[in-house]
């Protein structure tokens, strides 16, 4: 379980890693800046498991790794979102952060509640207020991605990228 | 037989594709930047087994130095330093001549046809050629540095239609910004944009490129529009290579979207969401500290020239600071040769290097707390540009080069109105 941190509609590359601040692949630097000037207070105070909640169009914007490796540095267990903008996600199942859409979740959890995740089932239970909520099914081809825990491993079991 | 988009994969792949199937694709030509390259490294080092890999093609492989060049601290100049090391490594030579998207067609490896994937969200600028070109994030893209391959999902498409006669005073950006403020910030994520109507086939190979580039503005996958003669122009002597013209055929659209522009006014989108889109004339009380004119939706040479028609004989406002960035050295060197880049200093703008600038908020022309900024930019994003108090706006560079004289958002009409009367 872990705490959530809610967040809005349309949260940029830009909120999540200022441009200012990518000019390195440093895990701790940027787990250090992720969200620093939008929420100080999750730069703050996140911990290992947190769990963040976007609305609609998360990770909109620039196609910088840099914003979902930032949320993964700082081991946030999962990001569930309304939606998420295409590059962002396809970047978090690419480097093993774990997304998931779920709506229901969204709009029925608020920031500060405790969230139960299963990354396995996509079962998702607000601890705060008793509600499970099941999140949409991955693609196939994106579920082997997950499955294999990112797209390096994936083509390393498989071979080859086919 | 399909949209664009799906011709373009069946082409690829030789046998016909739909939208919603997933293809792993032999890709035609793989760009990283400055900032995506180290990234990109790790994930191909992971993947060949540290030092010994080699990238696919070193010919079809691309490193442009643009989004902080020169080196503006000590950290961008390591991780300069660390990209040309693997540069050279592998044979790939460093492109430093202006913004990736620009550069990439000028050195003709954009045609139509092919299938380009970029470590840079705004690589759907190459569909202006009828190419697939898509961003991704620097593992994808060490993935295809390693295997010359990458897989996509065959996306849906948008039709945009656009229709009617361009009225004075209004640009391609203009167009662009009401296309968004139709569609929205995610209303084509995950599908392609498809541009058709006569505005379209009109348009010069720059203002169709400003088209492409804000298609990602939508979440665009692509923003795609079909090769014709004026792209042939535009790609001779560039390139000996051959390429088919594909164009839709009976395709199927998952909507269409038809603008008239002819009664369009000069159009402004204000922070923080590039669809908060208001007429320039409706925000004229807005003040303006930096305006800043460049990047790969509006640095082109045409761009320069609307500018420079503006400013011609003219300073800008003592309140104002103005940046000027060509998009690319050719288009640097032209622009010197017409006296642009005169006019431009003689107004009172810094006129700099071809690259990103200001738009990433490094260098260049970075905002103070609470400052804000008039641009030709494709995006308003908070902070994007520097302090998070800091606001950007987004117009043509008309309204751009009709702001700095004036110190206020400032609709280009009334400028070049006054101009026709003396």
């Amino acid at each position: 379980m872990g705490r959530i941190w809610k967040l809005g509609d349309n949260i940029n590359t830009d909120l999540i890693i200022p441009g200012r601040y990518n000019v390195t692949t440093d895990h701790a630097q940027l787990a250090k800046y992720c969200l620093y000037e939008a929420y100080p207070e999750f730069s703050q105070q996140v911990k290992p498991g947190d769990i963040v909640l976007g609305g609609h169009n998360f990770g909109c914007g620039s196609s910088r790794e840099h914003a979902p490796t930032s949320i993964l540095a700082n081991k946030v267990k999962v990001v569930i979102a309304r939606s998420f903008a295409r590059i962002f996600y396809r970047n978090a199942v690419n480097i093993g952060l774990p997304v998931l859409v779920c709506e229901e979740a969204v709009l029925n959890s608020e920031d500060g509640q405790e969230l139960d995740v299963n990354l396995e089932t996509g079962e998702i239970r607000n601890l705060t207020t008793g509600q499970t909520f099941q999140a949409e099914p991955l693609d196939p081809f994106v579920a082997r991605i997950v499955a294999a825990g990112g797209i390096i491993n994936y083509i390393e079991m498989e071979g080859t990228l086919r | 037989m399909g949209t664009l988009a799906e011709e373009i994969f069946s082409y690829k792949l030789g046998r016909p594709v739909h939208a919603g199937e997933t293809v792993v694709v032999d890709v035609d030509h793989v760009m990283s930047h400055d900032t995506t390259t180290p990234l990109a490294i790790k994930a191909f080092a992971k993947l060949t087994g540290q030092k010994t890999g080699k990238v696919f093609d070193s010919k079809r492989s691309h490193i442009v130095f643009d989004h902080i060049i020169p080196a503006a601290t000590i950290a961008a100049a390591t991780l300069h330093r660390e990209v040309r090391n693997f540069a050279k490594e592998q044979d790939i030579s460093i492109l430093q001549e202006g913004i990736c998207h620009q550069v990439m067609p000028e050195k003709g490896f954009v045609v139509p046809g092919s299938v380009i994937v970029g470590a840079d969200s705004h690589s759907c600028t190459y569909g202006a050629f009828g190419a697939f070109g898509t961003g991704m994030g620097s593992t994808d893209i060490g993935v295809a540095y390693a295997t010359g391959r990458s897989w996509f999902r065959v996306p849906e498409t948008i039709n945009v239609n656009i229709t009617g006669t361009l009225p004075a005073g209004v640009y391609a950006k203009d167009v662009s910004l009401e296309i968004v403020r139709h569609l929205g910030v995610d209303g084509a994520n995950y599908r392609a944009i498809e541009y058709t109507g006569e505005v379209i086939e009109n348009f010069s190979m720059s203002e169709r490129m400003t088209f492409s580039n804000m298609a990602i503005e939508m979440g665009g996958k692509a923003g795609l529009i079909a090769a014709d003669e004026t792209t042939r122009a535009w790609l001779q002597g560039r390139t000996d290579q051959e390429y088919p013209l594909l164009r839709a055929v009976n395709p199927h659209y998952e909507r269409v979207i038809e603008i008239d522009v002819t009664n369009l006014k000069p159009l402004v989108a204000c922070p923080p969401d590039v669809n908060i889109v208001h007429p320039a004339e409706e925000v004229t009380n807005v003040k303006i500290d930096e305006v800043f004119l460049g990047t790969c939706t509006n640095g082109r040479l045409d761009d320069l020239e609307i500018a420079a028609g503006i400013l011609a004989g003219r300073t800008i406002s003592p309140d104002i600071r103005m940046v000027v960035i060509p998009a690319s050295r050719e288009i640097y060197l032209e622009a010197m040769r017409l006296g642009y880049l005169e006019i431009f200093s003689r107004a009172g703008a810094s006129v700099g290097t071809p690259g990103c600038g200001p738009c990433i908020g490094r260098h260049f022309g970075v905002l103070a707390p609470g400052e804000r900024a008039m641009t030709t930019m494709n995006r308003n994003f908070t902070g994007r540009m520097g302090d998070p108090t800091a606001e950007i706006y987004l117009g043509s560079p008309a309204t751009v080069a009709a702001t700095a004289l004036t110190g206020y958002i400032t609709d280009p009409r009334a400028i070049l109105l006054e101009e026709s009367r003396a």
